[in-house]
C-alpha cells in the first residue's frame, strides 16, 4: 500500500484517476450483468434471468423485513443497484492489484473511504429526502423528538454516526482485506520458501475476503433499508 | 509510510472529484438498470404473477365445474337406480295382481264348469229317470195288458201302476 495515487487537479477538484477507473469498471460490470440477464425475457425464466430474479427477490426480502412493501417498493431499484455495485466493487480488488509506475491503479473502489462515504452519505441523504416526501416536513421534523424530546441531540448525532459507520464499515473491511492480501502476496512471497509459506494463508484469506465482500454488500443494502424504514415508516 | 496510509484520507487528501464522479456514476447506473433491467424484468414478473393467478382461478373454476358435473351424474345415477327399483317393484306387484287374477279367474271357471257339469248330470239323470219312468210305465201297461187279459177296473190298474212306479223309484 505504499504506492501513490494518480491524482489530477481539474477545475478546482482533485480526481483520483484510479478511483475513477475502478468506479467505471465496476459500474460497467454491474450494467453488463443486468443487461445480459434481461436480454431474453421469458415467462419461464432460464439461466441469467433466474439469477437476476433471485437478486430481485433477495433485495425484496431485505426490504420486506424492514418495512411494508407499499413504503419500500420505491427503494427496490436502489437496493438492487447498491448490492450489486458494492459486491462487484468488493470482488474487483481480490484477484490482483495493478501498480504501474509506483501508482496503484487496480483495486476495489470500495477500499477508498471517499467512495464508501459518498455512497453512505447518498443513502442517508436519500433517506431524509424520502422521509420529508412521504411523511411531510412536519412529521419528519417531529420524528427528531421521538420518543423523548431530550433525545434530540442524540438523534442529530445518530444521523452523522449512521453515515460514518455505514461508509467506514465497508471501507475498513475491504481495505483491510486488500492490505493483508498485498502483504501476503507482495511482501511475504519473496523467494521460494516465502512463497511456499504464503500460499496457504493467502488462499485462506482470499476465501475469507470473498465471504467478507458478499457479507458487506448484504449489510450495506440491509442498513440502507433500515435507515430508509426509520425515516419512511410510520410505526417504528 | 505503511502506517501513514492507514489513517483515513491521509494518503490521498480530499478528492472532491471522486465524490462527484462516484455520485454521478451511481445515479447513471441506477437509471440504466431501472430502464434496461428492472423495468422489463418487473414487467415480466408481474405478467407471470397475473398468469399464475389466472391459471389458479381457471383451475379452481374447472374443479368446481367438475365437482358440479360429478354431483349431477351422481344424482342422475341415483335417479336411474330409484326408477329401476320402482319399475321392478311395480312389475312385481303387477305380476302378483295378474297371478291372483288368473288364479281367481281359473277358480271361477272351474267352479262354473263344475256347476254346469253337475247341472248337466242332474238334467241327464232327470231325463234318464223320466225316460225310464215312461218306459217302465208303458212296459208295465204293456205287461199288464198282456198278462192280465182279464177285465180290470181302470182304477185298480192305475193303483197298480203307481205302486210299481213307487217301488221302482225307491229301489233306485
Amino acid at each position: 500500500m505504499d504506492h501513490g495515487a494518480p491524482l489530477v487537479d481539474f477545475m478546482g477538484l482533485t480526481f483520483n484517476l484510479s478511483n475513477i477507473l475502478m468506479i467505471t469498471v465496476a459500474s460497467a460490470i454491474v450494467f453488463l450483468i443486468a443487461v445480459i440477464s434481461t436480454r431474453r425475457l421469458a415467462m419461464k425464466p432460464t439461466g441469467m434471468q433466474n439469477f437476476f430474479e433471485w437478486i430481485m427477490d433477495f433485495v425484496r426480502n431485505i426490504i420486506n423485513s424492514n418495512m411494508a412493501w407499499k413504503d419500500g417498493g420505491r427503494f427496490h431499484v436502489l437496493g438492487i443497484t447498491l448490492i450489486m455495485y458494492v459486491f462487484v466493487s468488493n470482488m474487483l480488488g481480490l484477484p490482483f492489484a495493478i501498480t504501474y509506475d509506483h501508482t496503484l491503479w487496480w483495486k476495489s473502489p470500495t477500499a477508498d473511504p471517499i467512495v464508501t462515504l459518498t455512497l453512505a452519505a447518498m443513502v442517508v441523504g436519500l433517506s431524509h429526502y424520502y422521509g420529508i416526501r412521504v411523511k411531510g416536513l412536519k412529521e419528519y421534523g417531529k420524528d427528531f423528538f421521538r420518543p423523548m424530546s431530550f433525545l434530540f441531540p442524540l438523534k442529530i448525532i445518530e444521523e452523522f454516526a449512521n453515515t460514518l459507520t455505514l461508509g467506514l464499515r465497508l471501507y475498513g473491511n475491504i481495505f483491510a482485506g486488500e492490505i493483508l492480501l498485498t502483504l501476503l502476496a507482495g511482501s511475504l512471497a519473496k523467494g521460494f520458501a516465502g512463497t511456499l509459506v504464503a500460499v496457504i494463508p493467502t488462499l485462506a484469506w482470499l476465501g475469507f475476503s470473498l465471504f467478507i465482500g458478499a457479507i458487506q454488500a448484504f449489510i450495506f443494502c440491509m442498513l440502507t433499508m433500515v435507515y430508509m424504514s426509520h425515516k419512511v415508516s410510520h410505526d417504528h | 509510510m505503511l502506517l501513514n496510509s492507514f489513517v483515513l484520507g491521509a494518503s490521498n487528501g480530499f478528492n472532491g472529484g471522486d465524490i462527484l464522479f462516484q455520485l454521478a456514476m451511481f445515479i447513471i447506473l441506477l437509471t440504466l438498470i431501472k430502464k434496461f433491467a428492472w423495468g422489463p424484468l418487473m414487467g415480466i414478473m408481474t405478467q407471470r404473477e397475473e398468469h399464475i393467478a389466472n391459471e389458479i382461478t381457471a383451475a379452481e373454476d374447472s374443479r368446481v365445474e367438475a365437482k358440479k358435473l360429478l354431483e349431477e351424474q351422481k344424482a342422475l345415477l341415483k335417479d336411474a337406480r330409484t326408477e329401476a327399483q320402482a319399475m321392478i317393484e311395480s312389475a312385481k306387484k303387477q305380476g302378483e295382481i295378474q297371478r291372483d287374477e288368473i288364479i281367481a279367474a281359473s277358480r271361477a271357471e272351474s267352479d262354473r264348469m263344475k256347476e254346469s257339469a253337475k247341472l248337466e248330470i242332474e238334467q241327464q239323470k232327470e231325463q234318464a229317470v223320466t225316460a225310464i219312468r215312461e218306459q217302465v210305465a208303458s212296459l208295465s201297461v204293456l205287461v199288464a195288458s198282456k198278462v192280465i187279459e182279464k177285465e180290470l177296473s181302470s182304477a185298480d190298474q192305475e193303483k197298480l201302476i203307481n205302486e210299481y212306479i213307487q217301488e221302482a223309484g225307491e229301489k233306485r
